[in-house]
Formats: structure tokens, sequence, C-alpha cells
């Protein structure tokens, strides 16, 4: 059990409490009183389709957007004012959609900057073997340039880099966007490992049965607004989900 | 062959001195993605710097550029602060009003507070030369050619092999990703700025024995770097260095061949050439220019 994730009222606080969380770029709201919480060992989705607010969900809680209102606990504590940097720091790590790889550094390289906060740096050694042992592929390619690996490749450097910085929630956007098919399901077996190692997972992913295999609960988003949340299991058999995300 | 020898080193000393400012502009131009047109002023404080220093305390350059660059560091740090990292993720045009304007506001702070008098640093390295193998090289120009390429070297040695090094480098490919990395993207901005100018300070009191002294005298270097800059190709610290040296030679060899106004003539000739058939510069990389989220 967690030293901080019980508060003062014997309540059990989540790991992550995100609260009628309210976004926009301009005029344009992306994001309506969103609320989304993930409780320490757990794994989570967020669905929805394109332009749905996912991706500004997870980029708010990484503190690469501003929230408009509402609020934000990760670990109990808020974390408005607290910029991306240390937040990474503090342990809410992201493996941002598109992958983005440092293309002129070497595959070592950019896992190591991965470790680049004091906590991660401390245990760098031991992470990096964790992380080729996880990826076989990686050692392999560890002097090449990442930006000359394959797509496949580069998301494996990306999951693997996000590792690195000793997430206490790992969120993941779209790990199997752009990969071809063989790709998608070998980055999705990854992913799930990951998760059944223990890490606790937010994950936003348009592979939606497969993310439902290995996920405990999900949440719903559609047009900014929450839609629906429930058990992996209930979101499986919902109608709505069905139709709109599992094609049938 | 004396004479081309001779030719060649007064060419690569030059260009030494150009590669002091070019790699910082270069530098600052790859990690923060702005332009900074107030480069050459940082190299205009740093010479009024040696100035004072000398006329005032006897201070020679050689020592004052200890204190000065610091002072130039911390220069530095204040305009990042106040100036380039407010106009950052603003239009274009705002980085480069805000450069440029700080640039012509130090040139006018310069003349106003020390006059248009073209003002000059004697010490015992102004006008000596020593002579190897046939070729005289002066002494002022030897030392900061020396003094910038150990600055580039340990640049280069910094970028690459620290941690820190590959952060900043990490920030200059994708500023996004950096942050999510946990790196204070703002840190680094203000380290590289900073850096950067620092070194065009330091190069201007190294300067201040061989050049005259007058506050537009960055204007008269500006374009140079620019073009070292770019022939380079953007955001490269090696390639920088090869093109001040290249630039240097190429003005020291046209300015004999065929008379001094000629220099600018035919790097420039050079420029447009080299653009034509790579424009990305020696050893820049195609589109690594709008690299950087």
């Amino acid at each position: 059990m967690s030293r901080s994730s019980r508060s003062i009222w014997g309540n059990p606080l989540s790991l992550l409490e995100v609260t009628k969380l309210g976004v926009s770029y301009g005029d344009m709201i992306a994001l309506h009183e969103v609320s989304v919480s993930v409780e320490e060992g757990e794994a989570v989705t967020v669905l929805g389709a394109n332009a749905a607010g996912k991706t500004t969900l997870l980029r708010a809680i990484s503190g690469l957007v501003p929230a408009r209102e509402g609020t934000i606990l990760f670990d109990g504590k808020p974390m408005d004012g607290v910029p991306a940097h240390e937040r990474v720091e503090r342990g809410l790590v992201q493996v941002p959609e598109g992958r983005l790889v440092f293309p002129f550094l070497s595959v070592e390289d950019n896992l190591m900057l991965g470790a680049f906060t004091r906590r991660a740096r401390a245990r760098l050694k031991s992470s990096l073997e964790r992380v080729y042992a996880m990826f076989p592929r990686l050692p392999e390619r560890r002097a090449q340039l990442a930006g000359s690996l394959s797509g496949g490749e580069q998301q494996m450097l990306a999951l693997g880099r996000g590792l690195m910085a000793l997430p206490r929630l790992l969120m993941l956007d779209e790990p199997s966007l752009g990969l071809a098919p063989l790709l998608v399901q070998e980055v999705m077996n990854r992913v799930a490992r990951i998760r059944f190692e223990g890490v606790t997972v937010l994950i936003v992913e348009q592979n939606v049965k497969q993310t439902l295999k290995f996920v405990d609960r999900g949440y719903v988003l559609e047009n900014g607004w929450l839609a629906l949340s429930g058990s992996a299991k209930e979101l499986g058999a919902s109608d709505q989900v069905r139709r709109a995300y599992l094609g049938m | 062959m004396q004479l081309v020898l001779q030719i060649v080193a007064n060419g690569l000393l030059i260009g030494g001195l150009y590669a002091l400012l070019a790699v910082g502009l270069t530098l600052i131009f790859g990690v923060l993605r702005v332009v900074n047109f107030a480069h050459a002023e940082f190299m205009m404080l740093g010479m009024y710097g040696a100035y004072w220093l000398w006329s005032i305390y006897g201070l020679d350059p050689y020592v004052s550029v200890f204190l000065i660059t610091p002072v130039v560091f911390l220069l530095g740090v204040a305009v990042d602060r106040l100036v380039v990292q407010r106009s950052i993720g603003k239009p274009d045009v705002t980085v480069v009003f805000a450069t440029l304007g700080l640039s012509i506001l130090l040139q006018n702070a310069a003349l106003t507070l020390w006059r248009a008098d073209i003002r000059s640093v004697s010490t015992f390295a102004t006008g000596s030369v020593f002579v190897v193998g046939g070729v005289r090289l002066s002494v002022a120009m030897t030392v900061s050619f020396a003094a910038a390429l150990l600055f580039a070297l340990g640049l280069w040695f910094f970028l690459t092999r620290t941690m820190y090094g590959k952060a900043i480098q990490a920030v200059a490919q994708n500023r996004r990703a950096a942050a999510l990395m946990g790196i204070d993207v703002k840190r680094v901005y203000l380290f590289t700025y900073s850096v950067a100018v620092a070194a065009a300070g330091a190069m201007g009191v190294l300067v201040a024995p061989i050049f005259t002294i007058f506050p537009r005298v960055g204007q008269t270097h500006i374009v140079t770097i620019f073009v070292i800059v770019v022939l380079g190709g953007l955001g490269s610290v090696p390639g920088a260095v090869v093109a001040a040296l290249l630039v240097g030679i190429i003005r020291a060899g046209a300015g004999f061949l065929i008379g001094t106004a000629w220099g600018e003539l035919a790097y420039f000739a050079v420029f447009l050439l080299v653009l034509i058939v790579r424009p990305q510069g020696f050893f820049g990389r195609r589109g690594a220019e709008v690299y950087g989220g």
C-alpha cells in the first residue's frame, strides 16, 4: 500500500484524481468537466472518437496544456502550477502520441534521457538492463540513431524510454497508431506485459477490443464530455461501445 | 608556396574569431529556434569591457576576459528572462523584432554611454608576431584562435558526452518530448542563451587588441556570421566551425589575389553556390530547422 494513498478521512484516495477538468484552446473548448481517477496498480483506458479530447486530457495531466478549470490531484497533491518537468520527477510519465523519439540521438541516449529526473537517474543502470531485457531489439540497435528505426521499433523505444523514468503512473497515448497490423499486435502485447508487471497505466488506444482485455476500467469521451464509465467488462458489453468502437 | 601558407594562416586565424561567434549563434538557433540578431552586440560589450578595464585599471585583456565573460553570462541570463523567453511561442516576427530591437537598444546604449569615438586597446600582444616556418602569425590572433577552438571543442564534448548536454540536444530535437522526459526546457533555453552570448563577449575581449572599438562594431561582422551559420548548417556546431574557417580562408585569399574589397564578394559567391547545391549547408540536416515541435 502506498504511503499516501489514504486521506485523513480514511477513504482511499486515488493515485490520480481529476475533478471537473476543463481545457480550452483559445475559444475552442476541448474538455468539459471531465472527472477521471486511477488507483495505484490499476490499468484504465480512455475511449473516444478522434477529437473527443483524449489527447488533450493526457496533455493536461502532464502539464503540457493548462487547465482552465477543475483540479488534478496526483498522489494527493494538486498539480496546478507544477510545471511539466516537475510532474515527471514525481512519477507522472507520458509516452506521447506519435512516439516523439529524439531522431538524431542514439537509441541508448534516448533511453538514458528517459531517466533524466533525479529520482530515475539514481537507478539508471538497472532500469536500462530491465528495458533491454523487455525489448530485445533495442540493445541490438543501441548505437543507431533513433530516427533510423522503423515505426514499430520507435514505439518500443518510446515505451522503453517511458519505463526508464520509473513511472508511478504511465500514460500511453495511442501506442499502436500508424503501425502495420502485425506490429500493432506486438506493441499491444508489450503494453499488456508492462501492465501485468504492476505498472499503473492510463491508456488511450484505438484498438479498443485488445485494450479492454487487459485494463480494469474505462471512460468514454464524446466531444469533450464524459459520456460513460465502467469496468472493462461493462464497457465491452455496452451497446454504445460495441457500436461505436468495436464495430459490432 | 610561402605566400599561400601565409594567406591560409591569416584566413584560418580570422576564421577562428568568426567561429566563436558563429557557434553561439547556431546553438541559440538550434535549441531555442530564435535568431539572435543581437548576438554581435554582446561581442561589442565585451570589447568595451576590455577597453574600460584596460584604460582605467590597466588590466590586460587576457586577464580581464576572466572577469568580463561571467558578467556577459549574467547579462545573457537577464536578457533571456526579460526579452527572449517572453517572445518564444509568439508569432515568428515577434522573436525577430525582439532580438533586432535588442540589438538597436544595445548599440544606442553604447553610443549614449561611450559616444561614437573609435577606441583601441594596445597590449604587449598588439602588433607582435611570431614566425613559424616562415609564416608570420599575430600573437593576439593566435591566442583568440586557440580560445575559439578550445571553446568549440569543449562545447562539442559537453553536448555529446554529458547528460545535460544530451538534454540540450533533446530540447533542440523536440521540446515537447524533452519536457516529458522531465527536462526543464526553460532552464535549457536560459543556459544555452547565456553560454552562447558569454562566448560572444569573450571573443569581444580577445579581439579588443586587434580591432577598433565603436558602438556599431557588431554590425560589421554580423552578416558574415549569419553566412557562416547558414553555410555550416543551421544548428550545427561542427558546421559552424568548418564554415567559419572556410570563409576566413576564402576572404583572405580573394582579398590578396584580387583586392580587399573582393574578399566579401568571394565568400558570398561561394555561399550562394553552396546554397544552390546543398541548401541545408555542410552539416545541416534537411528539414532540421523545422524540427522541434
